[in-house]
């Protein structure tokens, strides 16, 4: 089918970007599917940083460092995150209407949620491997 | 008779001043606040992360500042959100599968919501400082 006929929307309204882009339902996935995913994470990386409290600082890094506890903190860290950057996408998209302030947020948004997200899973690693 | 200046008068959605407050309003609400609180509060995480990976002096300036007053406020408070937003996806969770909308059902699911990451952050503090003082 002519893909101009499938839709009611002008060629213009699609390229200014208003309504569907056709990826408003990857969005919606990716957000349920880290939400479903930060359940079981959360609950367990709380339970490791209860576990942790009152330690020193070489018994909270030997924990830390460990197999179980890395790999859990490093996927706890990625859907945290990710799940993290598009919250805060839609929040900025629904108050934000200045375009150059939106943009300029949403990148800013992007550039915290990943530079905080990739301190994080350094963090792990270098305990992990001791370096 | 019409007047050309300005857009037309056109019917808007009501909004916030319109509506009455009720819980289930206030609960979305506190669901996006304690969403965007968790933004600040997972560069807390990152900060105690890299903490533990620097060494011990970085680790023991993240400990005196988790531990003094504010610290403390801060990290309830992050506590709580925590709780309260993962109770609130729960429900998004529940009507995402069609079910929970009803009258009763919203407002009783609302309540444990509230009641729920109220006493949940009440338990976890509980048992964080009889680890305090337990461990060493």
């Amino acid at each position: 089918m002519n893909a101009r006929l499938s839709s009611m929307r002008t060629p213009l309204g699609r390229v200014r970007g208003y309504g569907s882009a056709r990826s408003g339902t990857e969005h919606f996935i990716q957000q349920r599917l880290t939400a479903i995913a930060n359940i079981p994470l959360t609950i367990v990386a709380v339970l490791i940083v209860i576990s942790l409290i009152g330690r020193n600082h070489a018994a909270v890094a030997q924990i830390l460092g460990s197999t179980p506890v890395a790999i859990v903190m490093l996927l706890f860290i990625i859907s945290i995150f990710y799940h993290m950057r598009i919250g805060m996408q839609v929040v900025i998209e629904d108050y934000v209407h200045e375009e150059r302030a939106k943009y300029a947020l949403l990148i800013l948004n992007t550039f915290i949620a990943i530079t905080a997200g990739f301190s994080s899973i350094y963090a792990i690693l270098r305990l992990s491997f001791g370096v | 008779m019409a007047d050309a200046k300005g857009p037309a008068a056109r019917p808007l959605s009501p909004h916030l001043t319109i509506y009455r407050p009720m819980l289930t309003m206030m609960m979305s609400i506190a669901h996006r606040i304690t969403g965007a609180a968790l933004y600040v509060g997972s560069i807390l995480l990152a900060w105690w992360l890299l903490a533990a990976a620097s060494g011990p002096n970085a680790y023991a300036t993240f400990q005196s500042a988790a531990s003094s007053s504010i610290g403390r406020i801060v990290l309830f408070g992050y506590t709580w959100a925590l709780v309260h937003h993962m109770l609130g996806g729960l429900r998004h969770l529940i009507w995402d599968t069609g079910h929970g909308f009803g009258a009763a059902e919203r407002e009783w699911l609302a309540r444990a919501n509230l009641a729920g990451s109220v006493a949940l952050t009440i338990i976890l503090w509980i048992v964080g400082g009889y680890l305090m003082g337990g461990l060493r």
